[in-house]
């Protein structure tokens, strides 16, 4: 190994990353109990903390663009370095997310006008193991892993589907709460789009290992 | 990877060097009026390949070439065939500044008079000098000697006069490894530029200006039981950001050996 040095550099690279997506999960698992519990104090956590991952991502970015200006990166390392940028985006993006339910739970205060959805819990319980399972798929360059999360997004996008039905269903029924269901309206919302972005991260772990890009359709078309 | 129209092809090309082969069966199409740079580690042949591209290597006694390299379909080692005639088709450009201790008037005049050039000489110097994009520099001081001039000056001058005789493709070793950055970009802007009317072949150990200029990639190799055999072909934007051969990646990433 003639670029220790570099080497090492992408090592730390990537061991930052996934320590930014612990940060997202320990954001997105806070938020939702937050919401569950009506707990304001983690709520206000939650929406505090964003900044720090903001400021993560930025960190990430910086180290980036000093490895390609000094590096002179090509073939994998290059890969790598576009897909930690990505990903380091992906992620901060997903942090918004949690972010939102997190300002969300504080617009809707402490008292318990309807019951929590238990829908939400489920798709965020999903999106937390794809976004688990695509930096794994990361750290392992499996692209197999990465595969099943992307197949998983399906699962996540029909229980959205149905708790938005649900949701129409009870504000038709009982007017007096369509402010709050609205509410559980964009908090499915956010947890859709967080498995949106668990999906990206896979499709960017597939470029990285294969060097194809254009989604998942391209790859598999490919195969 | 697109259909390539070649101008060059060496086909099992080998070369020895007595009895050392150094060019190991060597396939490789040269794409008309594109760039193609040939990169590969100290002694994995890239020269030697290079110069079986206009003969070169016949001036080298001990050296012998097998197998073939056509030019538009004719073997250029076939019998019937001048080397002196090839190195006017197939112009080389060398890896240190090598003007004659003329004037940089004759030094580009200097190939079409030997060759019985007829036309208009000053006219024929002026095109071949704006080609080489050095024309605004000189142009008031075409008496002097060509050695008065810069680093990257005089390889300029260097490429004018191998576009003097009108050649279809230009050979460069290592073109700007004894130039500064700024000149080493000003004549990769000039390679882009007669890449449009000519083909060209650039051996360099800069991996980076591989990728900067050049439309397609061979990289060679040296083995312990083989020296000098080509690994891997295709376009440099594919070569640079995701090749195909684990041992492409390992040089170009810079973790060879």
């Amino acid at each position: 190994m003639v670029r220790a040095d570099f080497d090492r550099s992408l090592e730390e690279l990537q061991a930052e990353l996934v320590g930014l997506g612990e940060m997202v999960e320990r954001a997105i698992i806070k938020s939702m109990d937050a919401l569950e519990r009506r707990d304001l104090a983690v709520a206000y956590e939650v929406v505090a903390e964003d900044d720090l991952i903001d400021a993560k991502r930025f960190e990430l970015e910086e180290k980036c663009i000093d490895l390609i200006a000094t590096q002179q990166p090509l073939a994998i390392d290059l890969r790598t370095l576009l897909a930690v940028l990505q990903i380091a985006v992906e992620l901060e993006r997903m942090g918004d997310y949690a972010e939102g339910i997190g300002k969300i739970c504080m617009i809707i205060g402490d008292d318990v006008p309807v019951e929590t959805p238990k829908e939400l819990p489920q798709m965020a319980d999903m999106g937390l193991t794809m976004l688990r399972r695509s930096l794994k798929s990361l750290v392992e360059r499996d692209t197999d892993l990465a595969n099943a999360v992307w197949d998983s997004d399906d699962d996540v996008d029909e229980l959205y589907d149905g708790v938005c039905r649900q949701i129409f269903l009870d504000m038709g029924q009982h007017p007096k709460t369509i402010e709050a269901a609205t509410h559980f309206l964009w908090v499915a919302h956010d947890l859709e789009r967080i498995a949106d972005r668990a999906t990206n991260i896979a499709e960017r772990v597939i470029f990285l290992v294969t060097g194809q890009s254009g989604g998942f359709g391209d790859h598999r078309e490919n195969e | 990877m697109q259909d390539l129209d070649p101008i060059l092809q060496a086909r099992d090309l080998s070369v020895y060097y007595d009895t050392k082969k150094v060019v190991t069966d060597v396939n490789l199409d040269v794409a008309r009026n594109r760039i193609t740079s040939i990169i590969g580690p100290s002694g994995s042949g890239k020269s030697t390949l290079l110069r079986c591209f206009n003969r070169m290597n016949d001036l080298i006694p001990s050296a012998r070439v097998e197998g073939q390299v056509l030019f538009d379909g004719l073997d250029l080692y076939g019998h019937n065939v001048d080397p002196t005639e090839i190195r006017y088709l197939i112009g080389m450009v060398f890896q240190r500044p090598n003007p004659f201790p003329k004037s940089i008037y004759d030094n580009v005049a200097f190939g079409p008079r030997i060759n019985g050039f007829k036309g208009d000489i000053d006219e024929l110097v002026e095109r071949s000098l704006r080609r080489a994009a050095l024309w605004d520099e000189v142009k008031d001081r075409l008496k002097t000697s060509g050695l008065s001039l810069s680093g990257g000056q005089q390889q300029r001058l260097c490429i004018a006069r191998a576009l003097a005789v009108e050649p279809s493709v230009i050979l460069m070793d290592e073109p700007c490894s004894a130039l500064d950055p700024i000149a080493t970009l000003a004549i990769e802007e000039l390679m882009h530029e007669l890449s449009e009317d000519y083909s060209i072949i650039i051996v360099t150990h800069n991996m980076q200006q591989a990728a900067r200029v050049s439309h397609y990639t061979a990289f060679l190799m040296v083995e312990e039981a083989r020296v000098g055999f080509m690994v891997e072909f295709g376009e440099s934007r594919k070569i640079f950001t995701n090749p195909e051969d684990e041992r492409t990646e390992a040089y170009i990433t810079g973790r060879f050996g």
